[in-house]
């Protein structure tokens, strides 16, 4: 049989055909376009019309940016330039650059001072924002904040050096005291870090300032975007104590302090920043002493403070509650006491659990930070707005100016959401 | 003054700082500086040029006390103010003076409790239409679109001009000058009211200014002047005697030019008076006897700081019409130096 | 085992108020009590202070003072003659106004965007991408002002329509487009029942209300006959007939008829004109608080899992059926918190009218009424009240409608 049929076959194949390739409209680009743009009629139209978009949006904007103009010195030049052609005038951003980045008043020379603070802000902030990097970086964080203000205001460096003086005999206290009774500590700490400044107040001589090292700038001289990132980086800073300390008491049992930060918070969240700068402006000059005036930097920066508070401390709230109730519950089982229970158990989980709501909260009021101009103040759209529109040379230039704020916030938006996704999607692996 | 050191300590240093003690003399001459209110920027009047240093016929103003108190036109911080901002700037102490093209009503004097000093620039409302839409009278522009610069007394004698003259309108109340222009120029409404002053500064800016008429008819009075808190009369006679200073100096034909030769003594015992070499002028302000020599130093006369800011060789190229001296047919006025 | 003893009665000892968990809240409380007092009166002094020093006083009075001034954009009647009060009141409307209309589109917007978004066409999607990217990342304040820019430069001024050369002409000879508005034809009836126009159209409401109503019976009587016999009546004629026909009877009986716009002098006249501010500033928050709203659409129809829409299937519901009973109702749970607390948001950001000249509250009590009388305090609380009500007002509506979805759990 096998004889029989061996000889009947002629052929024994003993190689592999190769595959044949799939049909031209199964493969490479056809039939990625066919699977992700026209599987049916629907998708067809709203592909052709997103390229529509896409093609109107390109050939009404490109003409004018590819012809843009970098050198003139006025806008009547650049039309001269273009002679009626489409274009965009770029060189009032030339021109005017230092003027976007630092306002009109900050000294020319002294420019390398917020940069440097820029720079530094980038270390100081990074083991903040990157778990992974040594915690002992740490301790550059805690001192950048009055490295930072002498860098930016200059003056002397007593001042700062005494405020970080009195934080650390403040810290110093609560480190000794407060492992035996927390107010005591608490308290302490507070009484210690008045009594050095206060101390320090009457050691700095007067004028010390005025041959400082590096050149006093009065706050009224900071402007442009180093205004907005100012305000961006002190109020979300400073708002996040106040937002945990307010989130806490909302919590609380203690039925006082528990309505006491309920109407805060209501009260902020219930009006719009505009309205609490609008305060800063116009009213909270009459509740600071009568023979004292504090400088619309420092008011603008306690409204925006608490605005962002009441929005950090509803986060944090949240992350609180989604804890599970076994953790409280532990913690009190352990015998610890409230404040133990919060710094050592509670908080940690319930602050990685809000990490990327209080990122957003944090973007939203960086972005907010643009409204500090309805109140007369020149950050980057207040410049845009007050001096560099209103000059002789560049009446009239609003697109490109527009255009450059909006493209600056987008990078920075839109890197500060990037990383927040970036942690969410961390924090989601480490619970599993 | 340990006081505020404290303060000073407390809120990271400098950012808060004594003042409003005695009385704004003392303390502006214990700052060393003059905090001066202006506006956000308006060319011609006050703006920050290029340089950020600020430049404008207010500005001038406020150099010129900062020279007559302290004897430098420097040592002024320019405080930019909104139409909101000003009055509480002021009231709070946050400035010592306002000059920001502020118009001098009854209330604002009354019953906001300042105190103006003087005029520095008699102004008018005014509007501004496109040529082509050949309007030659403000009268004409029945149902018209109106754009206004918000924060000043304009809309106010808006309302009052085209209900007396019973015709229509709708206004467009626009933030910024620079705005308000915009929509100006791309049609969006027919006619543009500021004072007089401002619409000419703004054409000055135009593309093509031919192509825009200045309507006759000026609708209020805007006397603009410095102002001061109300009952501070020292620092209020200070501010004032600097502006009448400007103004008497070029009634008296005193110039920067001439100045030295001027105060080494002359013929004319009012110039003699006004710098210091006669009288105790300066000593009864509480000021030194050179006080209006240096005021005057620092800009020039009435006259040079009005040509070399807004007058006709500017892009702005105003005429002096109202605000010539009375020798000439207009309304400054200094009183008497004795 | 040792029973349950009181505490041993002790004495009542000064440490105690620290140191023992009965009294400590109180002594916080004590504490926080007289902090917050402390904190008042110095406040309240120092304003005392100031104001005597700068010789003013809280007054309200000025708010029944004429205005003098004109506001273009109004829902009531007001001239320069009325009152502060009455300013504000226009104000307030008109923040009532523009939040209401931009919270609609808003939705609209981020509903389409938020379903684009996970579309399986890879351009769309892109594209929805950017779209959110680019409004969320940049603040609210500029894109007022772009969108305000671009408005004025790209539509044309009423002057292009005038003359026998005109650059541009009326859509249909009804609609025209400039950059100072929209201007469309009103409607309005030549023989309406009653004397007021606003009565004739509340008419037209209780008519709408009355063909819901109807509806409503025809779909319960549906219902039981489908019940009863297991067939259910086709109703879609039924339906249709009860929601057209007492409109187009209303609407026959007090004839109808339209105004058009028409260019008279310098402006168009006649016909609903909608002001080019309300529209820049609408459409300017729309498109902003949509591109918020899409995450959320977004992240509901995602958190609905695929099992839900797999067991709803294999219990036999059809695809529609499948959406409304299972997947929507899951995925709204989800949506609707953050789109209120959107809402809110939107409401307050109106706020920034003042950018595009738009009559709000903050742009005519908070702006030009501040600025002639000079009444910041009283002017700036009051506002802050206004904002504060409206947005409880929302936030309790909020409440009541977390509490009505929330998974009931036993």
């Amino acid at each position: 049989m096998s004889d029989t049929h061996a000889h009947s076959i002629a052929f024994v194949r003993d190689t592999e055909i190769p595959p044949s390739p799939p049909p031209a409209g199964e493969t490479g680009v056809v039939k990625w376009l066919r699977e992700n743009l026209f599987s049916n009629a629907v998708n067809s139209a709203l592909t052709i019309a997103s390229l529509l978009v896409i093609y109107i949006l390109l050939s009404k904007t490109l003409p004018w940016l590819l012809n843009g103009v970098w050198t003139t010195n006025s806008l009547a030049e650049c039309r001269e330039v273009l002679q009626g052609k489409t274009g965009a005038c770029f060189s009032v951003l030339t021109e005017r650059w230092n003027q976007l980045l630092y306002g009109f008043k900050y000294p020319s020379d002294q420019y390398w001072r917020p940069n440097l603070a820029l720079v530094l802000l980038l270390f100081a902030i990074a083991p903040v924002l990157f778990f992974d990097l040594p915690r002992k970086l740490l301790a550059f964080t805690a001192v950048y904040p009055f490295l930072a203000f002498w860098l930016i205001w200059g003056g002397t460096i007593l001042a700062p050096i005494v405020a970080l003086v009195g934080f650390a005999a403040g810290a110093f206290v609560f480190q000794t005291y407060g492992k035996s009774s927390f107010a005591v500590g608490f308290f302490g700490a507070i009484a210690a870090a008045f009594a050095v400044w206060i101390l320090g107040g009457w050691l700095i001589p007067e004028g010390a300032s005025e041959n400082a090292m590096l050149k006093a700038v009065p706050s009224r001289d900071l402007g442009g975007f180093m205004l907005n990132l100012m305000l961006g980086v002190t109020c979300v800073s400073l708002s996040l104590p106040l937002g945990i300390a307010l989130a806490l008491g909302r919590q609380s049992d203690m039925p006082l302090i528990k309505w006491m930060c309920v109407v805060f918070i209501e009260f902020v969240r219930g009006v719009p920043l505009i309205t609490l700068l609008f305060v800063a402006s116009v009213m909270l000059a009459y509740f600071f002493p009568p023979e004292s005036t504090v400088d619309l930097f420092l008011r603008v920066v306690i409204m925006i403070t608490m605005f962002s508070a009441a929005y950090i401390a509803e986060v944090i709230r949240g992350g609180l509650a989604a804890l599970p109730k076994g953790q409280y519950e532990a913690a009190d089982s352990l015998g610890l006491d409230y404040p133990q229970a919060m710094r050592l158990i509670i908080l940690p989980q319930a602050l990685k659990i809000s990490i990327p709501g209080i990122v957003n909260v944090a973007v939203g009021l960086f972005k907010d930070t643009t409204l500090v101009s309805v109140i007369s103040m020149f950050d980057l759209v207040g410049m845009i707005r007050g001096p560099i529109l209103a000059s002789t040379e560049w009446n009239g230039v609003y697109w490109e100016l527009l255009g450059f704020a909006a493209l600056l916030f987008f990078v920075v938006c839109y890197g500060i959401s990037q990383y927040s996704q970036w942690l969410e999607r961390r924090l989601a692996t480490d619970h599993r | 003054m340990k006081k505020s050191v404290i303060l000073g300590a407390m809120t990271f240093a400098g950012l808060a700082a004594g003042a409003a003690s005695a009385g704004t003399l003392d303390d502006v001459k214990a700052r060393g500086k003059l905090n001066c209110g202006v506006t956000t920027g308006l060319v011609g009047f006050a703006a920050p040029n290029a340089n950020g240093e600020w430049e404008g016929f207010d500005v001038a103003v406020c150099r010129a006390v900062a020279a007559a108190v302290l004897g430098d036109s420097n040592a002024v911080e320019f405080v930019p103010t909104t139409g909101k901002t000003r009055f509480t700037a002021l009231a709070s102490g946050e400035i010592d003076m306002l000059a920001r093209n502020t118009t001098w009503t009854f209330s604002r004097d009354v019953d906001l409790k300042f105190e103006f000093v003087g005029v520095n620039y008699y102004d008018g409302q005014g509007f501004m239409v496109p040529k082509e839409l050949g309007v030659s009278s403000a009268k004409e522009l029945d149902g018209a679109t109106v754009c206004i610069q918000t924060g000043t007394t304009t809309e106010l004698n808006l309302a009052d001009f085209f209900r007396s003259n019973n015709i229509s309108y709708e206004p467009v109340p626009i933030e910024t000058n620079a705005e308000a222009q915009q929509q100006y120029l791309a049609g969006a409404c027919d006619v543009y009211t500021t004072d007089a002053s401002g619409l000419a500064a703004t054409r000055a800016t135009f593309d093509d200014p031919a192509g825009h008429v200045i309507l006759p008819e000026i609708i209020s009075k805007e006397p603009l002047g410095p102002l001061v808190r109300h009952g501070d009369h020292e620092w209020g006679d200070v501010v004032r005697w600097s502006l009448m200073a400007l103004i008497a100096a070029e009634e008296l034909g005193i110039t920067s030019a001439n100045l030295g030769e001027m105060a080494a003594g002359t013929e004319n015992p009012e110039i003699n008076r006004l710098l210091g070499t006669e009288g105790t002028l300066g000593e009864m302000l509480g000021l030194s006897a050179d006080w209006a020599k240096n005021a005057i130093a620092s800009q020039g006369n009435y006259g040079e700081i009005f040509a070399k800011n807004i007058g006709e060789d500017t892009p702005v190229g105003l005429a002096r019409g109202l605000n010539a001296q009375w020798t000439e047919g207009g309304l400054l006025y200094a009183p008497p130096f004795r | 085992m040792s029973t349950l003893t009181d505490p041993p009665n002790e004495n009542f000892r000064l440490s105690m108020l620290i140191n023992d968990t009965r009294y400590r809240s109180l002594t916080f409380q004590v504490i926080a009590a007289i902090v917050l007092a402390l904190c008042i009166w110095y406040l309240g002094n120092n304003l005392i202070q100031n104001l005597r020093a700068a010789g003013l006083n809280i007054s309200y009075t000025f708010l029944g003072d004429p205005s003098g001034y004109d506001i273009n954009q109004r829902l009531v009647e007001y001239d320069s003659q009325s009152s502060h009060a009455k300013a504000a009141l226009v104000g307030l409307l008109n923040t009532l106004l523009v939040a209401f209309l931009a919270c609609i589109t808003a939705t609209v917007f981020g509903v389409v965007a938020g379903v684009l978004r996970l579309s399986n066409n890879w351009l769309v999607s892109k594209l929805m991408a950017v779209y959110v990217e680019i409004f969320r990342n940049i603040p609210v304040l500029i894109w007022i002002i772009i969108i305000f820019t671009i408005m004025t430069a790209v539509l044309p001024g009423p002057a292009a329509f005038r003359g026998d050369n005109a650059t541009s002409s009326m859509l249909f000879d009804a609609f025209a487009f400039t950059n100072r508005g929209i201007y469309t034809p009103m409607p309005w009836f030549e023989n309406g029942i009653f004397a007021s126009t606003a009565m004739n159209w509340l008419l037209v409401l209780a008519g709408f209300a009355a063909s819901w109503f109807a509806a409503h019976q025809i779909n319960v009587w549906a219902n039981t006959k489908q019940e009863a016999t297991g067939v259910r009546p086709k109703t879609t004629a039924m339906i249709l007939a009860a929601w057209l026909v007492p409109f187009l009877a209303l609407m026959l009986i007090m004839g109808l008829t339209w105004e058009y716009p028409e260019l008279k002098g310098f402006n168009f006249s006649g016909g609903i004109k909608v002001g080019g501010p309300l529209i820049a500033l609408w459409f300017a928050l729309s498109i902003y608080t949509g591109a918020f709203i899409a995450e959320n659409v977004r992240a509901g129809i995602q958190a609905v899992s695929k099992g839900q829409t797999e067991a709803a299937s294999a219990l036999g519901l059809r695809p529609r059926r499948v959406m409304n009973l299972v997947v929507l109702p899951q995925a709204l749970r989800v949506i609707i918190p953050p789109l209120i607390s959107n809402f809110l948001n939107i409401t307050k950001n109106s706020s920034l009218a003042i950018a595009v000249g738009y009559a709000d509250i903050t742009a005519t009590l908070g702006g030009i009424t501040l600025n002639q009388t000079g009444r910041a305090i009283e002017c700036v609380l009051l506002l802050m009240l206004f904002y504060l009500t409206a947005s409880l007002t929302i936030s309790m509506v909020m409440n009541v409608y977390n509490a009505s979805v929330k998974l009931k759990e036993r």
